[in-house]
């Protein structure tokens, strides 16, 4: 049996048996659903509804009902895009990254963090739909021979790249996410006692049955699946950041862009999962299986990618500086002290500074600490965004075309809306999808869980006894 | 003299294994394993072979790999040469590096879609299909073994015999 250093924490606290890990789980599933879910539900789809409202309201009016100006083409847009593809990226970093690594406390994040994850990307997928005004035109982007001669799309662009990133990410999660799920659906619908139910989770598991080939298949797909998922994510945000990267805007033309950027992606996300397990955890009361140091492990990784982001936010400040380019200096010297400085400073406040607080064991183990930190990273982060986009963009190489960017209710009104319709879908993936990997958890019980850790050989030999 | 499925029952995946060695060296052939998650040494005990659906993605993302370079030759290079600021495609190998971003995407969309459809398909597991496993509980938190009477010398009462000297919860019997 595999060992685990006793100073290591349990990832599993209390005595749950195998069957208790399944109850505990599925209650959520198979009991109706509370007045709290049913309130928040409430409020998610009103502020959904309102985002499809707007959403509607800007497909019927154009893109002028946005604050966009001659200069400030890109503004809250492609923030909110960038901001929600970023928030995707600690799904696919935790159940993947830390599978290649064998990290044991994936297991009880990785499903609710993968779910976050697509949902976060659907979110994202949106703007740049939205933002080609003719949203029926959208199928351009395909390179399919079309009725305008045989122009194809420009495989050159990082436009381009960022299509094929966007869809193949979105797609390879959604694999990953569900062929994670059917054995989980295999066990509701092996336990389900409603004729309703049996048949919805009977359908979503696909016959799934657990013999041993199965389950040697599901671990090698799972592992190559991982493999190919890693390289990915760090490609994705690579591609979004040469979206900028490769353009000749001052504070954009940055070879630095794509490390910066996926360290950046990482970090916010990780700050969203800690937004929602904290909430999850313990409205769903999951205390046992994602534990305090579950929290703090991620705090420990939103310092590491906290201070990447801190250390590029600098070196691009240097940078700007010393290559004695005078546009590039001006758009830095624009950034910390022109009229966006306060947003320059409150991103430098919420994602340089702020991380640092978690040096402290204290703090960082403390949950409403770190719920109000997770916070103030996802704004930090989302001010990130819109300071590359906006500062640089907002003082052209003309100065008479310089201006600024004003949101409209258009503007704000879409991105509150992808928060409910974000929040929308979350809520029914907690009601109807079991919401950790139980059956995976099951599996580090003996080498994790705190009743079998430090157990002796002899012990545990005389709880499961073989041969009479 | 008909096949008989002799399904032993454990409730804990390290006596299954355990038992199931004990058993293996007896001789015995296990047919199949059912648990709720995966029992990880069991696979040589029970003479399972390594699957080979890692290669299969191999294949399938080296598939993609061509497909997209042979595409973004056809339409970059080949059908409608583009000249982008100034940056004329003029042939394969001078545009490579920028078609990488899209050579590796479609390589991994290719590889894992391959995969996974191959998955569904050697598992037979497709929507709406019932499950096989014999007893609802085998995935939720029991771990049973499937014995049939063909695949060995030993009849019933022998097979039986064996089994009861692990701590087998249950044994159930089967007959076609």
């Amino acid at each position: 049996m595999h060992k685990e250093a006793s100073i290591r924490e349990p990832l599993v606290l209390g005595t749950p048996t195998y069957s208790d890990i399944t109850n505990e789980v599925l209650h959520t599933i198979e009991n109706k659903p509370t007045k709290l879910w049913k309130l928040l539900m409430v409020i998610a789809t009103i502020i959904a509804l309102w985002g499809v409202g707007c959403i509607l309201y800007l497909l019927g009016v154009g893109i002028g009902s946005w604050g966009l100006n001659k200069t400030v083409g890109w503004a809250w847009d492609i923030t909110n895009f960038v901001w929600w593809v970023g928030i995707g990226h600690a799904g696919t970093l935790i159940s993947a990254v830390l599978l290649l690594f064998r990290q044991k406390w994936r297991m009880a994040i990785n499903r609710p963090a993968e779910a976050m994850t697509i949902f976060a990307v659907f979110m994202a997928g949106l703007f740049p739909m939205i933002h080609m005004g003719r949203i029926w035109m959208a199928y351009w982007v395909l390179p399919i021979p079309n009725q305008f001669g045989s122009l194809w799309v420009n495989f050159n662009s990082p436009l381009l790249w960022d299509v094929f990133a966007i869809s193949t990410y979105l797609s390879v999660s959604l694999v990953f996410w569900y062929i994670g799920l059917i054995p989980d659906f295999a066990t509701i619908r092996d336990r389900a006692s409603r004729p309703v139910q049996k048949l919805m989770y009977g359908l979503m598991a696909f016959g799934w049955s657990g013999n041993a080939k199965a389950w040697q298949r599901f671990e090698e797909v799972s592992l190559v699946l991982a493999g190919l998922a890693t390289p990915l994510v760090f490609s994705v945000h690579s591609i979004v950041s040469m979206d900028f990267a490769t353009s000749v805007i001052p504070g954009w033309h940055t070879t630095i862009f794509p490390p910066y950027f996926v360290a950046g992606a990482v970090f916010s996300g990780f700050a969203m999962v800690q937004t929602l397990m904290l909430i999850v955890r313990k409205v769903m009361h999951l205390e046992k299986y994602v534990t305090i140091k579950h929290i703090e492990y991620m705090n420990l990784v939103i310092i590491v990618t906290g201070s990447i982001v801190g250390v590029a936010y600098l070196t691009e400040l240097f940078i700007s500086y010393y290559s004695g380019v005078e546009y590039e200096s001006y758009a830095f010297i624009n950034r910390f002290s022109g009229p966006y400085a306060w947003a320059y400073w409150c991103m430098m406040t919420c994602n340089v500074v702020s991380p640092h607080l978690f040096w402290s064991k204290k703090l960082r183990t403390n949950l409403a600490f770190t719920f109000f930190m997770s916070i103030i990273v996802n704004i930090g982060m989302w001010f990130e965004r819109f300071v590359i986009i906006v500062t640089s963009i907002h003082r052209d190489y003309l100065p008479s075309s310089w201006s600024m960017f004003y949101p409209t209710w258009v503007d704000i009104g879409i991105f509150v809306g992808t928060l409910g319709i974000f929040s929308v879908f979350y809520l029914l993936f907690l009601k109807y999808f079991p919401v950790l990997a139980f059956n995976e958890v099951k599996t580090i019980l003996k080498s994790s869980g705190e009743q079998y850790k430090n157990m002796s050989d002899e012990e545990f030999k005389k709880l499961h006894p073989v041969k009479k | 003299m008909s096949d008989k499925t002799i399904y032993a029952i454990y409730d804990d995946d390290y006596v299954l294994l355990e038992s199931a060695k004990h058993i293996v060296d007896k001789g015995i052939h296990i047919r199949d394993v059912f648990s709720p998650f995966p029992i990880h040494g069991l696979d040589p005990v029970i003479g399972l072979k390594r699957t080979r659906i890692a290669i299969a993605a191999f294949i399938y993302g080296m598939i993609g790999v061509s497909l997209a370079l042979t595409g973004m030759w056809f339409f970059m290079i080949h059908d409608w040469p583009m000249n982008i600021g100034g940056k004329p495609n003029f042939s394969l190998m001078n545009n490579l590096p920028t078609f990488v971003p899209i050579t590796f995407e479609f390589g991994v969309l290719c590889a894992a879609h391959g995969m996974a459809i191959t998955y569904m398909l050697r598992n037979w597991t497709l929507p709406g299909m019932k499950g096989r496993n014999p007893y609802p509980r085998t995935t939720d938190d029991r771990f049973v073994m499937e014995i049939h009477t063909h695949d060995n010398d030993m009849d019933e009462e022998g097979i039986k015999a064996l089994l009861n000297e692990t701590y087998v919860l249950e044994i159930d019997v089967k007959n076609p």
